[in-house]
């Protein structure tokens, strides 16, 4: 048989994944980036650089890190033990390496959308009477959607494609971390090249339709 | 009654800025970069003073020595921007309506009727449209319609005819002041056209490096 999955768990967990980390991204990716792109403060360029480095740091450099922050010996991860909770190769490291190497994207995507809008017509609603939050969710982000949207869908394809990190950080137990990138390059190590072949094809067609369906609707709703 | 004092020092100059108005056109001329823009920033809470008090129908809107500043949006000041900044993705209609909600959210006592108001300002036919279908005139209709929605106690006006070609212009400089006559309440106009400046000013007040170099009031 050319195409045959014996295991559905990794198609699933992988998009279980990227749809968890877009939302995280944007809870925290928005406002971050409403933040900097209207405001300036001694440091700021510290911090931009600081969220940018996931971007251009090599993927096992973010594992590691996180290793450190998160694992059975740090501070954090001795913590969380006598909670009884542990993040290390369970699924939650998985989103966790994800959002990590994803959060840049959407931040640097929503700088850029937020500062091409013309804060004139955030001063405008200001003289107008409105709050802050109301010209945030009337005003700006209807404004920036267009770079907002290629932020989500930027972040949705860096945590469908997430290797590396996660190999440090969740591991590859099946039917636990397994993720799709995971599958393949395991299935191909293993010889097996029905399981890759039909993986690479459904994360390869999946990947095309989300982009295509996101950028067909985003244009729609452009008035 | 509108009574303000304040200084702000800018980088390359300080504006130093007293009046008292009541319910007249008030229009300051000067070059550009004379700190026009920045003196209606002042005012409407966009940008601070650094020193002073702004004092609007006995509300204390600003004080720096009683620590009071006002947010803009609890001034109640409106203001018509250079280009008008209409909201590009509302409709006329939800543009001059915007106002509303705000204050209707707040209890405000007061409410227009929606309708007669666009058929006030002339633009009810235009309601459905969005601002880059307007015209020069009619952006500036909608954009007076969508300040003055509010009821606001003082108007002001940034270069409200720079967009507009001249035929347009003298149209809409007779309505502004036909506005003012059955609003009554003060109007601040920045303009650097000092034909502008005599038709429309009961005061003018001439701003170079931001300080007053001259008053001229109308008998």
């Amino acid at each position: 048989m050319i195409f045959h999955i014996q295991d559905w768990f990794p198609v699933l967990l992988s998009i279980k994944v990227a749809f968890i980390v877009v939302i995280i991204v944007s809870i925290l990716g928005l406002p971050l980036a409403r933040f900097m792109a209207r405001n300036n403060f001694y440091g700021k360029d510290i911090i931009e650089a600081f969220l940018t480095l996931p971007l251009v740091l090599p993927p096992s450099v973010i594992g590691y890190g996180l290793l450190l922050l998160i694992g059975k010996n740090s501070i954090l991860g001795q913590f969380l033990a006598s909670l009884g909770i542990t993040i290390i190769f369970t699924w939650w490291a998985v989103v966790m390496a994800s959002t990590v190497v994803a959060l840049p994207l959407m931040y640097q995507s929503a700088k850029g959308a937020f500062l091409s809008v013309d804060q004139n017509y955030e001063k405008a609603a200001r003289t107008l009477g409105a709050s802050e939050m109301r010209i945030f969710f009337t005003i700006t982000l209807p404004l920036a959607w267009p770079g907002i949207v290629a932020g989500l869908v930027l972040a949705f394809a860096r945590a469908l494609g997430e290797f590396g990190a996660t190999l440090m950080v969740a591991g590859n137990i099946p039917g636990q971390t397994q993720t799709i990138p995971l599958a393949i390059y395991f299935a191909v190590a293993a010889g097996d090249d029905t399981t890759a072949r039909s993986l690479v094809a459904i994360i390869t067609i999946f990947s095309f339709f989300v982009i295509y369906g996101v950028n067909r609707w985003a244009k729609k709703q452009k008035v | 009654m509108l009574e303000a004092k304040f200084e702000k020092n800018l980088w390359h100059f300080n504006i130093e800025f007293s009046l008292k108005l009541d319910n007249k056109i008030l229009v300051l001329c000067g070059p550009s970069g004379a700190g026009k823009t920045t003196i209606l920033h002042c005012l409407a809470g966009l940008v601070s003073p650094d020193t002073g008090d702004i004092c609007l129908n006995n509300r204390l809107l600003y004080s720096s020595k009683n620590k009071i500043n006002t947010a803009a949006k609890d001034r109640n000041i409106a203001y018509l921007f250079q280009n008008y900044a209409l909201f590009p993705h509302m409709t006329v209609k939800q543009n001059v309506y915007y106002g509303l909600k705000s204050r209707k959210a707040r209890n405000f006592n007061f409410y227009v009727e929606p309708i007669k108001w666009l058929d006030t300002f002339g633009i009810k036919h235009l309601q459905e449209r969005y601002p880059r279908q307007l015209s020069g005139g009619e952006k500036q209709r909608v954009a007076l319609a969508r300040a003055l929605a509010v009821q606001p106690q003082l108007l002001l006006l940034d270069e409200p005819f720079s967009a507009l070609d001249k035929s347009n212009k003298l149209n809409l400089r007779q309505e502004i002041k036909k506005l003012h006559d059955n609003w009554q309440i003060p109007f601040i106009l920045v303009t650097h056209d000092e034909e502008d400046a005599n038709f429309l000013g009961d005061i003018v007040l001439e701003i170079d490096q931001g300080n007053i170099r001259r008053m001229t009031t109308k008998p």
